[in-house]
């Protein structure tokens, strides 16, 4: 069923794990921004979650100015790089682009920004440097693109920033979390590598935050605080069998694949429980790793997945196979699951229903949880009047309830894509520094 | 589909020819060409053997369009005069019924009585004078230097006619501001025909990180000649030009930016009646005539011509002055709001460099424009900028039935004359107040 072959070394894995956006050459740039129409108003701009000019850095590029064009795009998005590889835009600006209307290939917005921003980086060229100090501190837990642009623009203006990261790397989800045919690690470190050479943020590694001591220093050594934790691991499904050793989270399971790639255990007859966007990359990562067979079951209908639809064509396209209106009952298996249990359903008033008597068992020698994450209890509980509203941290215009610590990013939006993490990373920094004036 | 022509005496398959440049520098590319199905060549220009330097040529490039329009440093042919006569007899001997041109520019009477003989020896069907190139050769008195002084060129066309046997064609500069002058001239001389347009005197682009312009040359440059689909507007309006002149009767071959079919219908139209091609061969090579070829006939079958001769000048009793096109005639704008992507150009043309008359909807989700009708002065800028065919198009308004042209109402005596006449066009037009630009910011 799937066309891969698992990959017994690097080579073989970035064959299997080919970039879906390759990086454009000049001619091809040149070719592609020719057919912009600088639309007046443009619909790209509205749709892109950090409001790009999009026909301005497209003109620049065309007038190689490709200098220009980085800096059009750094000056709304400090992941210009990243998201020109992983965000959604069949969604966002190439979406909106106005060939769609005329049945015309849009505009590939991604992969031009893609261009010039490298371009940057490759060069180094620097737009931004930190502002003089004003003797304001400012921590951020989370290195996510929240934590990121958050400190950017702290730095910019000259507040100290010290980002707290629970992990050994930055970038969170970016560099853990994305499937690795959209952006390569390297990619994505060279991106924070840039920012910090211009904005100067120290990262702390390895440094969680989880106490109420830890919070306590926090608070007493720090003007503001800014919550980029993101959200957390893979939730259960609380069903029988879930705790089996080769059943794994989603997110957790990618993250050892982007560290490990060709040295990742996967299995070969993969069940893929969920319909959204992190379920379709754990299903299109499987069949690259070469598992031989797929499958993707969903509670509800095909129509109701959250997953976008680009992204299920994505997974079917590598022999992914999509069952639907199936929920799980029980994981099976001796100490290791063999199958999986379902029960058919259907939607009624928005309701899943099983229907009594159709259950099936699908075999298997690997599941893997895509069922959504859970979020930082532990530390939010902590945090002294820290509201929540359906499990996301509540916010007003990026200050939470306690006016000392301001959040962005997946763990106040309940979970996005980069782009909207680094928009409000950088909005929430500039209502930290208008706090800080007060 | 007979598509020969008789052009003032020199006969020729078809009315497509090779202007003379380095496409025709040799009897190998002509005889290549003539094989490809062109109809004729004007062989590279003939005289004393010159120097070209290195690089020759610039060019200017729209988006990701090459070569929209070129230009070029290069002399007349740099190779000795006998090897180029022996080439010509051979083409001729092989391509017997093609025409064959010798393109000329030499200095004294004796050099054009010497090179008139010699090439009609070697067999040529017959000779253009260059009168045109307007960069190196004219700063030794020849080319456009020639072509920009009537008298002059009367009288070498004059010398010419003293021992030409075969049809003359005087090759004339664009780089003047009335080029019916130098035309008739060319008739006063005694010359059978004219051609238009040699190449435009230009700077095609600097080089902006060394402080000079292309083509460079040792890090200077020198003005070039322009050519190509970019200068095809003022060709056509030159040859238009000429065409127009009363009872001027000479045939003319038209040259400048031709390219496919399309172009050498205009052409033809226009008054041309053979049509000459440089830039889009040397971008491409001979093999485009057979596109040119093709779509020619068709047109032809389509349109119901016999020849090329029924062609010829077809649309030039449409072509008149200002003064006399219609001022009654009203046609405003419509924007097809099926066909519109919401790209809004329209609107941003209309409102910064127009008359306001496209207006946007209130409700931001939709994108579609629509036109203020009474704002609307019928100009169709938002329909050549509109990037979707048949989105926006121009509807007429009038009635139909009433004509009135600057000149009548001159001769009646009813058009303004003082600076705040009530009778000028723009009066009781919507112009919005000046503040409202900036309303955003008074409020
Ligand atoms: C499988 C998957 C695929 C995705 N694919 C895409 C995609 O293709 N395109 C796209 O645009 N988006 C994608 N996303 C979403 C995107 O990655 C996130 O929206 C984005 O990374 C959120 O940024 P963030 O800064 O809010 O949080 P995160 O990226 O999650 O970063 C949070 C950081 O905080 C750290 N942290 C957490 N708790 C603590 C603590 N207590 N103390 C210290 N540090 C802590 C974490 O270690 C992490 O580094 C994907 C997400 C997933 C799960
Ligand atoms: C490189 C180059 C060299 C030319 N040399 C001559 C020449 O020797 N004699 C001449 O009459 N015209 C010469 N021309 C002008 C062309 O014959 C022609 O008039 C002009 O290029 C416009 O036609 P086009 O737009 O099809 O190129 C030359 C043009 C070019 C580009
Ligand atoms: S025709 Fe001219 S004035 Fe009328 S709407 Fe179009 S651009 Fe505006």
């Amino acid at each position: 069923m799937s066309e891969y072959n698992r990959p017994v070394n690097e080579q073989e894995f970035e064959q299997n794990f080919a970039q879906i956006k390759p990086l454009m050459n000049n001619t091809e740039a040149y070719y592609e921004s020719s057919r912009c129409l600088f639309c007046y108003n443009a619909p790209c701009v509205e749709a892109c979650p950090t409001h790009i000019d999009i026909p301005l850095f497209i003109r620049q590029i065309n007038t190689n100015n490709i200098k220009g064009a980085a800096r059009t795009i750094y000056d709304s998005n400090y992941f210009g790089n990243a998201c020109g590889k992983v965000c959604p835009t069949e969604v966002l600006c190439e979406g909106a682009c106005v060939y769609n209307l005329q049945d015309v290939k849009p505009i590939e917005i991604g992969r031009l920004q893609n261009y010039a921003t490298t371009s940057a980086i490759r060069n180094d060229i620097k737009f931004y440097s930190a502002g003089k100090s004003n003797g304001k501190k400012v921590a951020i837990i989370g290195s996510g693109p929240a934590g990121i642009a958050c400190a950017c623009e702290l730095r910019k203006e000259g507040v100290h920033v010290d980002i707290y990261e629970a992990r050994s790397n930055a970038t969170g989800l970016t560099v853990n979390g994305i499937a690795p045919y959209k952006i390569t690690n390297d990619e994505v470190l060279e991106e924070l590598a840039y920012l910090q050479s211009q904005f100067g943020f120290n990262i702390l590694y390895n440094s969680k935050i989880e106490t109420a001591d830890d919070i306590e220093k926090l608070e007493k050594n720090y003007d503001a605080i800014f919550l980029g934790v993101g959200n957390g691991e893979t939730s259960k499904l609380n069903i029988p069998g879930e705790d089996k050793t080769n059943v794994h989270g989603a997110v957790e399971l990618i993250e050892v694949l982007r560290k490990e790639h060709y040295n990742t255990a996967f299995g070969n007859k993969v069940i893929v429980l969920g319909g959204g966007n992190t379920a379709m990359d754990a299903a299109s990562e499987s069949a690259r790793m070469g598992a031989a067979s797929v499958k993707l079951i969903y509670r509800r209908s095909k129509e109701e997945m959250g997953a976008y639809h680009f992204e299920y064509e994505l997974a079917k396209e590598v022999g992914v196979k999509g069952i639907f209106n199936a929920a799980p009952l029980e994981i099976m298996g001796n100490g290791s699951a063999n199958a999986v249990k379902f029960i058919k359903t259907k939607t009624k008033n928005g309701k899943v229903v099983t229907i009594p008597g159709t259950e099936f068992v699908e075999e298997c020698d690997m599941v893997i949880l895509a069922t959504g994450q859970k979020n930082h209890d532990y530390l939010f509980d902590k945090i002294s009047n820290l509201e929540m509203v359906k499990n996301k941290v509540k916010t007003n215009n990026y200050q939470t309830s306690n006016p000392k610590y301001f959040a962005g990013g997946d763990c106040m939006n309940g979970g996005a894509e980069v782009v909207n993490a680094a928009y409000e990373g950088k909005f929430a920094g500039k209502a930290i520094l208008s706090y800080l004036e007060k | 589909m007979d598509l020969s022509v008789n052009f003032a005496g020199i006969k020729s398959p078809n009315p497509f020819w090779l202007a003379s440049a380095p496409p025709t520098n040799s009897g190998y590319q002509i005889m290549k060409a003539f094989d490809k199905g062109w109809g004729g060549a004007i062989w590279k220009t003939l005289g004393v053997p010159v120097v070209n330097v290195s690089s020759r040529y610039g060019s200017v490039n729209y988006r990701d369009s090459r070569m929209v329009g070129f230009n070029n440093i290069e002399l007349i042919s740099d190779r000795p005069l006998k090897d180029n006569l022996r080439e010509i007899e051979e083409v001729k001997k092989y391509f017997p019924d093609h025409a064959v041109i010798a393109s000329l520019m030499v200095e004294s009477r004796e050099q054009w009585h010497q090179i008139v003989k010699d090439a009609e020896n070697a067999g040529a069907d017959g000779h253009e004078l260059n009168f045109g190139c307007p960069h190196g050769m004219c700063e030794r008195g020849m080319g456009s230097a020639v072509g920009q002084d009537p008298k002059i060129l009367e009288l070498i066309v004059g010398w010419v006619m003293e021992v030409a046997k075969k049809p003359v064609i005087v090759k004339l500069t664009p780089n003047i501001s009335h080029i019916e002058d130098p035309a008739l001239a060319a008739k006063a001389g005694g010359a059978n025909a004219v051609s238009l347009i040699n190449t435009i005197q230009s700077i095609v682009g600097l080089d902006i990180d060394n402080f000079t312009a292309y083509p460079k040359v040792d890090g200077h440059s020198t003005n070039g000649g322009y050519c190509g689909p970019a200068v095809k507007p003022i060709a056509l309006n030159l040859l238009k030009n000429v065409a127009k002149i009363p009872n001027y009767g000479l045939p003319i071959s038209g040259i400048g930016g031709v390219e496919n079919w399309r172009d050498a219908v205009e052409f033809i139209l226009l008054g041309a009646s053979t049509v000459q091609v440089c830039t889009a061969v040397m971008h491409y090579g001979f093999g485009i005539i057979r596109e040119i070829l093709a779509g020619f006939e068709q047109y032809m079958i389509d349109k119901g011509f016999n020849s090329v001769d029924e062609m010829v000048g077809r649309a030039l009793p449409n072509i008149n002055t200002w003064e006399n096109l219609n001022l009654k005639y009203k046609i405003v704008a419509d924007i097809n709001q099926d066909k519109c992507i919401g790209c809004q150009l329209c609107y941003i043309a209309c409102d910064d460099g127009a008359h306001q008359a496209i207006g946007l909807s209130e409700n931001p989700e939709d994108r579609k424009p629509h036109i203020i009708e009474e704002n609307c002065v019928g100009c169709n800028l938002c329909s050549l900028v509109c990037p979707v065919e048949n989105c926006i198009t121009m509807q007429r308004r009038d009635a139909g039935n009433e004509h009135l042209t600057w000149k009548e109402r001159t001769i009646a005596g009813d058009i303004p004359d003082s600076f705040d006449d009530e009778r000028g066009g723009g009066v009781g037009h919507h112009v919005p107040e000046p503040r409202e630009a900036i309303a955003y910011r008074l409020k």
